[in-house]
């Protein structure tokens, strides 16, 4: 039986949600009846605009509530997490693993592409000390890793990853605006096919707006998104390294 | 100000000597050279503007065509440009139209070395002439407005990557409250060896820095300014490849602040040491000429490296921009030194070591502006969490009086901001400052307490890590990766094939002229 969900507010199945918004209207009583038009509009019901400020002249800031209807079922939902398959392997026990069914090192090249200059996310990743408690690739026993750094062309990268053999790409796009990341991940799985090299590598996407769902898109193995772990990726990549040698 | 802390004067005061003993080998290094930048920054204020039809600009045309010809650039390259303003008789704009249209400077020697000196100094008097002009306005409106902006100012980011988008939300900011307003630079414009021309509706994560935006956001924010009867700063980034070139761009378009750091573009964008060493110092000379206000950088350390354990390389960074600075003309009232609330909000009394770092600070630069960043590392998708943080922020900065307060947004870790975003960073921080308004003078901090003892501690830290800068020389401990835990080499980093050693014909009538009027020593 499929198990509907609705929004809770203070009562199962009242369907309340909280929004806030800005119209490119004056403030005032109309703008206020547009803002709620707008709400009925996007298909809620009994809305209330319960604060309403001027921005500017032409522009107003608005708080309504309002109630859905509509429920979703809840089986039909999917976690969008390529690690939620690993399910928290530790750096001992991929090590581990990696050494009884790899039985050498794993190289894996990562770097932060195109014009974005965030290191942190990738460094999170692969450096020595790591994040949050979870050490960075450096630290494994079984990983050779090498990191890139920020601002690397795609072209750079995979030259790097051809001269170490590399077994995988890690990928860090930050700067989401006007959809850059999507540009510069395509280009490199567009160059890396164009160069019959696509599945040479396992290539990880990761960011914080980058989920696996898009990365997989985009013709990526994985993607991985906000508060991910060395640990989660290097599980991924080792088991993907495995069923990749199977199949061949 | 009263003091609050008890910190040690002679341990301030060995902060000091140590960052004058730190840059005064660097600055003997700096005198004898120049770079493409400086050059084309000179050119700029003697009136060389425009493009080719390729976008190539004409500051850039002059200055590559005369490195790539016998004479090179070590004599300087306003000389050439002056000449031939002299003997085509034309003025600045004809002259650039020439240029762009493919009239090369480098082609002929200089006809008559005493015209074109002459012509030159006529040509910057000019310009540095509109400079102080923008300077005497700015004053005038300040002292027109007294009293009218906030305290701390507070200081709003429009990125919307389109000058005339960018327009409405910064008149939207102004009216509602921010002081100063300034365009973020669009995402890699710092490694850009030019300055793009014309106004510009593309760009990523911020607008393009031109001067024709510059021109553009000036009146727009004029315009709110007269009408609300506060005078609205501009402010944007003269930093990365062109900081002198874009110090010079907002001296003549008036803008009020700049970025501007002596140190950021080597770590955070991996420009070349030597070329930012050279770079900084002509661009702050500008800033200084203009009375523009810069800004530090010292709260990007603290996204790379931990804000309580490192919080002594902010105070050492803050020491040594205040030296180069001084070195580079600016008086203490026009430096916006920075530092940021980046603590990890689950650290027991973190706000209490924010509130020791931000008083401490105050305390050891009591004349200078200082600049304080909003939490933006630890900010999450939680923006109702994102919020509370921004509120201690608020309520730290109004109680230890910082100068310049970047508003905190709500959604730092989601996107550039929104217009409500904004709206809703300015009326908290309102409403924290003004009920708090006396706060600062009503406490003091306990002796032997948690604040005092940790202003104490960091400044005991700094002067020992400044210490250790010394020992190595400041390009050495940049190269160990003492700062930001970022390492340099020496000769890596972009623009070092920009660095231009000075020769024994220079002349550059507008460095001797901002020295002179600066009373700086060359
Ligand atoms: C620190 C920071 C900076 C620092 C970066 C310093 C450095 N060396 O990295 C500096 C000051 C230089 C900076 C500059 C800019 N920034 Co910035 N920055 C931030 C900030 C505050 C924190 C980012 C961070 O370090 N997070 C901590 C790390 C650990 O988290 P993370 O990156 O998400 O990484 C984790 C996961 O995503 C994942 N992950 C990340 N990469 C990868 C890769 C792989 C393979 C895997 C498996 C996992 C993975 O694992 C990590 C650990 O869990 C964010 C705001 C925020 N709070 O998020 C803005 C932010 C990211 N910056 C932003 C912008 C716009 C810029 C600029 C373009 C601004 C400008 N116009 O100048 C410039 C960029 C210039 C450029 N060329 O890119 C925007 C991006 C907006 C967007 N969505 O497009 C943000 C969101 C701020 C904002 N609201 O405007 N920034």
């Amino acid at each position: 039986m499929a198990h509907i969900v609705r929004p809770y507010g203070d009562t199962l199945d009242d369907g309340k949600v909280q929004l806030s918004f800005t119209l490119p209207v004056p403030d005032g009583p109309k703008g206020r009846d547009a803002a709620r038009l707008s709400v009925l509009g996007w298909g809620f019901r009994d809305c209330e605009v319960v604060h309403s400020a001027a921005i500017s002249d032409d522009f107003s800031f608005y708080v309504a509530y309002a109630s859905t209807d509509r429920g979703i079922d809840f089986d039909s939902a999917k976690a969008d997490a390529a690690s939620e398959a690993e399910a928290a392997m530790s750096m001992d026990e991929i090590d581990e693993y990696i050494r009884a069914v790899l039985g050498r090192k794993v190289v894996i090249v990562g770097a932060c592409t195109g014009f974005d200059a965030h290191t942190v996310g990738i460094d999170a990743i692969m450096n020595m000390k790591g994040y949050n408690h979870h050490y960075g690739l450096e630290r494994y026993k079984m990983i050779e890793a090498h990191n890139l750094g920020a601002q690397v062309p795609n072209e750079r990268l995979i030259e790097y990853a051809e001269k170490v053999g590399a077994d995988a790409l890690l990928v860090s796009q930050v700067v989401t605006q006007k959809d850059v990341h999507i540009g510069n991940l395509t280009e490199l799985i567009e160059l890396l096919e164009a160069k019959g090299e696509r599945g040479r590598f396992v290539c990880v996407a990761g960011g914080p707006r980058i989920g696996n769902k898009l990365a997989v898109e985009l013709g990526f193995d994985a993607g991985f998104g906000r508060g991910s772990y060395a640990n989660d990726v290097a599980a991924f990549v080792a088991k993907k390294i495995e069923s990749k040698a199977k199949d061949r | 100000m009263r003091k609050k802390l008890g910190l040690s004067e002679e341990k301030i005061a060995r902060g000091r000597e140590l960052a004058s003993a730190i840059v005064a080998p660097i600055m003997e290094f700096v005198r004898g050279y120049t770079t493409v930048t400086v050059e084309r920054a000179t050119l700029r204020i003697a009136g060389a503007d425009g493009a080719d039809a390729d976008g190539v600009p004409v500051p850039n045309k002059i200055v590559d065509s005369l490195r790539s010809s016998d004479s090179g650039l070590g004599d300087g390259a306003l000389l050439r440009y002056a000449d031939a303003a002299e003997r085509s008789a034309l003025p600045p704009e004809a002259l650039n139209a020439r240029i762009a249209e493919g009239f090369d400077l480098a082609s002929r020697p200089v006809a008559d070395a005493a015209a074109a000196r002459r012509k030159a100094e006529e040509l910057v008097a000019a310009g540095l002439e509109r400079i102080s002009r923008n300077k005497r306005r700015r004053e005038e409106k300040l002292r027109e407005f007294a009293g009218r902006n906030n305290d701390p100012l507070l200081y709003l980011i429009v990125a919307t990557g389109n000058i005339h988008e960018d327009v409405k939300q910064a008149q939207a900011a102004a009216l509602k409250g921010a002081d100063v307003v300034a365009v973020i630079r669009t995402t890699a414009q710092s490694l850009l060896d030019y300055v793009p021309y014309g106004a510009t509706t593309e760009g990523f994560g911020g607008t393009y820095a031109t001067q024709e935006n510059f021109r553009i956001m000036r009146a727009a924010l004029d315009e709110v300014a007269e009408r609300e009867k506060r005078y609205i700063r501009l402010t944007n980034y003269a930093s990365g490849l062109c900081m002198p070139e874009i110090a010079a761009m907002g001296a003549l378009e008036r803008l009020d602040m700049m970025l501007n750091d002596s140190m950021y573009g080597i770590l955070f964008r991996d420009i070349n040491m030597y070329r930012t060493f050279v770079d900084q110092r002509f661009s702050r000379m500008i800033n200084a000429y203009a009375g523009i206000t810069i800004n530090t950088g010292e709260d990007n350390y603290l996204t790379t490296s931990d804000a309580f354990e490192n919080a002594d390389t902010v105070l050492a960074s803050q020491f040594l921009n205040e030296r180069f600075a001084y070195e580079a003309g600016l008086p203490a009232r026009l430096m916006g030194l920075g530092h940021a609330y980046e603590m990890d909000p689950s650290i027991k009394d973190g706000f209490l070591f924010e509130l020791a770092q931000a008083q401490m600070a105050r305390e050891i630069f009591p004349e200078h502006p200082l600049k304080y960043m909003p939490p933006t590392k630890f900010m999450s998708g939680d923006v109702f969490q994102g919020l509370v943080m921004d509120s201690m922020f608020n309520f730290a900065s109004k109680a230890t009086g910082q100068g310049i307060h970047l508003l905190g947004m709500l959604t730092e870790a989601i996107h550039t901001p929104f217009m409500m975003d904004r709206f809703i960073g300015l009326e908290s921080a309102k409403y924290v400052m003004n009920s708090m308004s006396s706060f600062a003078e009503e406490i003091e901090f306990r002796e032997g307490g948690i604040v005092r003892s940790r202003a104490a501690e960091v400044l005991d830290q700094a002067v020992s890590f400044l210490e250790d800068i010394e020992k190595r020389g400041l390009l050495d401990s940049i190269a160990a990766g003492l700062f930001a835990e970022v390492k340099r080499a020496k000769d890596g980093g972009k623009g070092l094939d920009g660095l231009v050693k000075k020769g024994p014909a220079y002349w550059n009538p507008v460095e001797a002229e901002l020295e002179r009027a600066l009373g700086i020593g060359g």
